[in-house]
This record gives C-alpha cells, structure tokens and sequence, in this order.
C-alpha cells in the first residue's frame, strides 16, 4: 500500500478516519440506500407448521421481490424457446404441478422421465426432486432450466436475456432491469439475485387453508363424519410416511412400485449407494386431490389407483408391490400379504379425507397467479 | 492468460460497489485499522511461475473432432469436447518444502477449445527452485458445498455464468462440479447419435457419502527445476494423454460404455485420467 506522506496527506487520512470512523457506527456494508428501498414483507408460520428450513434471514422477503420472483416464475423468457416459464408445468389451477402430464413435457415437446412435483410450502423443504438432489430453494431453478427436455437454457444466457428487457415491440413489455432495482436496490442483474426472487416468490406459496386447515383448528364441522373417518384410518395406516401437518417425513423410499421402460433408480442417481436404489421421496399430500396423476412418473392417474397399489388387493391380478432388496419395510411385513391391508370402505374414506386437503384459496390465490406473462401448454 | 477467480470476482466487485460510499469504507477500513507498520517492510521475495497445458494423444497434439484415433481396445474415436478443472497447486521444492499457491488462485478450467485456458499464470509464488507440482483434477468438496453466491465461488468456479455455464462443467440436480469431460464419436458407441460421454464427478457427498472422483497428481520435473526469482520466470510445459483416460490402470471400451457419468465406474475414468499427466519440458524465461 502506497504510505502517504506530508501534512496535506496527513490532514486528509484524518479526515477520512474522522469522516468514516463516525459512518461505521450508523452504517452495516451494503449499498447506500436509496429512494427504492424494497418494503419488507412479513411471512408468517402456520401455528401447528414446524419452524421453516429455508434460511429466511439471508434472504429476507420484500413486497419487490416477491414479485420479481412471480414474473421470473412465469416468463418464459427462463428457457431457450422464450415460451416455457416454470409457471408452464407448475400451473397454479393444479396446485401448481402439470395437470393431465404424467411426465414433465418441455421444449420442442420433449417429454422428460418424472412427473412434475407440486410447487408448495417450499419453506419446509429438506430436499427438492424426487430424488431430494438439491437441499437448497435457491439452487432448485437452475435444474429445470438447464435440463434439455425442460427449458434447455443457460442460466448465463437468462441473464443476458433479463438485462436486455425491455424488448422492443414485444408483446409483453417487462422491465427487469427496473423490477431488479426495485427488489435489490440497483439494476445488477445476476443470477445470485434472480434465485434469490425466485425463492422469495416461492416462499410465499403457502397452503394451509384447506377444510383441513380449519378442522386443524377447532372448527369440528369442517370435516364429515367419513372424511372424520378417514382421517383416522389415515393416521393409522399412512401416517408413518406421510407424517404431521406437511404429511411428509421428507424420506425416500421404495414404495413397491414395478419398474419399468424408464428404468429411473431414484435417490439412488444421487448418491450412487446401492441401499438407494428405486427410493423416491415421500411427496407431500397437501392438495393430492388436486395433482393427479400420481408418482415420481405419473403411472397412476387417480387416488383409488394408487390406494389399489398400496392395498395390493385386486383379484385375480399379480402382485402389485414389487419386491426388491430396498422395498420399505412397512409394506413387507413377515407373515402378511404384502402392502397394507385397506377394506374397500376404508379406501373410500381415506381418499375423502385427502379431499380435504385440497387448498381452493391456494390455488385461486391471485398473489400467485400468471402477471401476464405466462405460457401454459 | 486465465485469471484466478478471485481476481475476476475483485473486479467486478470494484466496478459494482465504485460509490463515495464504497470508497468512504475503504478508507475507513485502512484509517480506523492503522495497519503495522511492519507489513510495508515483508522480506519475502515472489516471483510468477506459468504452467502451460497441452493435451496429447500418443505422441500427437489433440486435433478437436478432425482427427480420428483408435484406443487400446481397437476402438475408433474422436475428441469433439474436452474440459477438466486444475485445482489446489503445490509447487514442491528439492528440499522437499511446499508452496502452496494460495486458495484465491488455485482454481482453473482448462478447455481444448479455448488456448488461453491452458495456460496459467500463477503470481505471488515464493522465489527458489522447484524440482515437482501437485495438484487436484477437479473441485474439492469445500468449494463445492460453499453457497453458490460466495465470493469463493464466483470467477471461474461461478455455475451461472462465465465458461463453467457456458460448458455446463456443474450437474445442478445433484449439485457438483464436473471434474474432467470428454465428448467424441465413434464407431464403436451404443447411443443413437453415435456418441460418447464421459462425464466425471462426485466430490464425496453433501448429506450423505457418495464415490468420491477427486485426485491429486504429483509429478516430478524431469532432470530441470523450475526456478522462481523476482525477474526470471518458468514455463512448465504438463502434457496430458488422452489416450490415457482409455487406457490406464483399468482398460475402458467404449461399446461396453459409451456414456460414463452417473455410475461407480467413473472412478476407474478418474484413475485414469489420473496418470496421464506428465511435465514434459520447462522453459526459463
């Protein structure tokens, strides 16, 4: 470092040290702020929900944000044809999965080996995908863009797209350099931040007002007495899966499911460990009745099937549960038939229980819903 | 010449944070800190040392797609991509002492499309005589668990932009940085294009252990030292045979594997791949 020398320079080191010493005390680092402050937007827990994984601090929400999120969700302007957004396969209508897609369809109509998962209470997430790859919100946006039969892009090239915004006589006239500088405070557009929106949007994608939700708490007669019923054959028979109010315990497991074409080995593509192999994670059953079909690749296409395939009872057809040396323990029980023993009244309840899971403020929630500049194929 | 990450991310850091504020900090970081005024009188002497890359097949320069080879199993096949990431250099000095070159510039990308890749530069090296190098073939788990937004893993290491974006060298459902990639056709491969893949990755595990495809290098410079002094700079020259990656500790045929990326068998590609390194030269400028 060069030393300063001389009175003149002297004097001047003092009154920067005077000058800066007294900033330092009212200011953190950051950029200085500036009339576009984003306003903060307070996110709040369902009581009986349990703390959210999401690091929320690094990445506090803003009303700008937010909504810089929900553009970027929705544009296509995220894949290499400019015309799928995520908002493409995760259509709010279907509580945000590909409603009538068993596996996810992406440009140039390739079709892609799973079934698009549902986009919802992100904030409890321990894992993404069906094979939980990622453990992070803000990592998850780059997998499905960067995937060839998804969006087929580059995220280096979003990025460029974004900054050259707005496109002269396009139809849809959006100004992310602007939105950018809204939620961050300047007009930098990196990838960092766009996964950062992106997340903030998702955080507030929460669904806790489904029948439910308002049976949850205290309303006796939001649920009837079979889907009562079913609730309490739920908790015995599916709940050690499908655990707590997100009904999930965030594991993988080999469900029974028969192989096929597809071949997909699940969690175990991860983690190459061969005690993984065909294990997916147990999804959230939160608005099920809305995400058909069912699975990590859409096989089944109603929630009596996939109840069919647990109960393993059709007559005279084979064996429903594959076996394999990682098949869960749950449905391979010593001495009993494999799967898990449902009489056909308890099928039906429990599937009117799921039912009630089905969140409609969710899914006609206009906060989350296309701004205009959608794709939905 | 390759820039570290580090450097690069310095500069864009520099020209988005050109405030008075930014500068005010600055100042008050250097006033409010009063520096030792030993810091200004550091006997240690540095020098800058080049490690030049060049990838071979047999004794021939590799030719990108033009050329067609034929490896140890009888097997036809062109190079149309390669790319491996160098990290974590050790400079290894005849007394057996260690330089190592600091974490901020350790991390380089190199691409047999890209010349300027090959070649790197590494400064602030301590001066003396170097008689070895080590190195990793890849990314080591701590850069590749550190938050994607850090600045240790901005600049070459960035998986959003720059030539690890644009090379796709980061699998980011099942996040890791691609250690070393080789693409070609041939004859011989099963896929519907006629091509092969070897994707090698796996840096041991986030949450749970996985393979782990990490390696380190170590080779010797051959009869010559590289000297580092204030003035005098060496070119080491590291050649790397791909027809090694075929044919190594464990022989590979391409019809029996035409892509390689998500098994246990890319730790034999990554043992390798690991011996095919070797210094053929050091040039003293």
């Amino acid at each position: 470092m060069k030393k300063v020398t001389g009175i003149s320079g002297f004097l001047a080191a003092l009154l920067a040290l005077a000058v800066s010493c007294k900033k330092s005390s009212t200011d953190g680092p950051g950029p200085k702020p500036t009339d576009n402050t984003p306003t903060p937007l307070q996110w709040t827990k369902p009581s009986y929900f349990p703390d959210p994984v999401y690091d929320l601090s690094k990445n506090p929400l803003t009303v700008e944000g937010v909504e810089l999120g929900k553009f970027l969700f929705y544009d296509g302007i995220l894949s290499r044809t400019d015309n799928i957004g995520c908002g493409t396969c995760h259509q709010q209508q279907a509580a945000f999965t590909h409603h009538g897609h068993d596996l996810s369809h992406g440009v140039d109509d390739q079709i892609g080996t799973r079934n698009a998962p549902s986009v919802q209470n992100m904030a409890w997430n321990t894992s993404f995908f069906w094979d939980g790859g990622v453990h992070d919100m803000d990592m998850v946006p780059p997998v499905p863009i960067q995937n060839k039969v998804e969006m087929d892009e580059r995220v280096g090239n979003v990025i460029e797209k974004l900054k050259k915004t707005p496109v002269a006589g396009a139809a849809k006239q959006v100004d992310y350099p602007k939105m950018f500088k809204a939620a961050f405070g300047s007009d930098s557009i990196t990838a960092d931040r766009m996964m950062k929106a992106l997340s903030q949007f998702m955080m507030t994608m929460v669904s806790a007002t489904s029948r439910y939700d308002y049976f949850l708490k205290g309303d006796a007669s939001a649920l009837t007495a079979q889907e009562k019923d079913g609730l309490s054959v739920f908790k015995q028979k599916c709940a050690s899966c499908h655990t707590g109010e997100l009904f999930t315990d965030q594991k993988f497991r080999n469900n029974g499911l028969v192989p096929n074409r597809i071949n997909d080995q699940g969690r175990y593509t991860i983690t190459l460990n061969a005690d993984d192999r065909l294990k997916f994670k147990v999804p959230s059953l939160r608005n099920v009745g809305l995400t058909a079909p069912y699975m990590h690749d859409g096989r089944f296409t109603t929630l009596e099937q996939v109840l069919d395939h647990y109960a393993n009872d059709k007559p005279g057809s084979k064996d429903s549960i594959y076996v394999s040396p990682t098949l869960d323990p749950m449905l391979n029980v010593a001495g009993q038939k494999r799967g898990i023993s449902l009489t056909s009244a308890e099928k039906q309840s429990i599937i009117a229980f799921l039912k009630t899971l089905n969140d409609d403020d969710f899914i006609k929630d206009k906060r989350f819903s296309d701004p205009g500049v959608g794709t939905s194929f | 010449m390759q820039t570290s990450f580090y450097r690069n991310y310095m500069m864009k850091r520099t020209f988005s944070w050109l405030s008075a504020w930014a500068l005010a900090s600055g100042l008050l970081m250097f006033s409010c800190s009063f520096p030792d005024e030993d810091d200004d009188t550091d006997p240690i002497e540095t020098g800058t040392i080049q490690l030049q890359f060049d990838n071979i097949v047999g004794d021939k320069d590799l030719q990108l797609d033009s050329t067609r080879y034929m490896n140890a199993a009888g097997e036809d096949f062109t190079v149309s991509k390669l790319n491996y990431y160098i990290s974590n250099i050790k400079l290894i000095k005849l007394d057996g002492g260690v330089f190592t070159v600091p974490q901020d510039s350790s991390y380089f990308l190199i691409r047999e499309a890209n010349k300027e890749s090959q070649k790197l530069t590494i400064r602030n090296v301590l001066t003396g005589d170097y008689t070895g190098i080590e190195f990793t073939v890849g990314v080591d788990s701590i850069r590749s668990v550190m938050e994607p937004d850090s600045p240790g893993r901005k600049g070459i290491l960035d998986i959003y932009t720059g030539p690890t974006n644009e090379e796709a060298m980061y699998w980011d459902w099942n996040p890791g940085y691609i250690f070393l990639k080789l693409e070609g056709s041939s004859d011989s491969a099963t896929t519907a294009n006629g091509k092969y893949y070897y994707h090698i990755g796996f840096f041991g595990g986030r949450t749970e252990r996985t393979i782990n495809n990490l390696r380190t290098v170590k080779l010797t410079f051959p009869g010559q030292k590289a000297i580092v002094t204030t003035s005098v700079v060496s070119n080491v020259l590291i050649q790397a045979d791909i027809q090694k990656i075929f044919n190594g500790p464990t022989q590979l045929s391409i019809k029996k594997s035409s892509a390689l990326m998500f098994t246990d068998s890319t730790k034999y590609v990554a043992d390798n791949y690991a011996g095919m390194f070797n210094v053929k030269e050091i040039k003293i400028k």
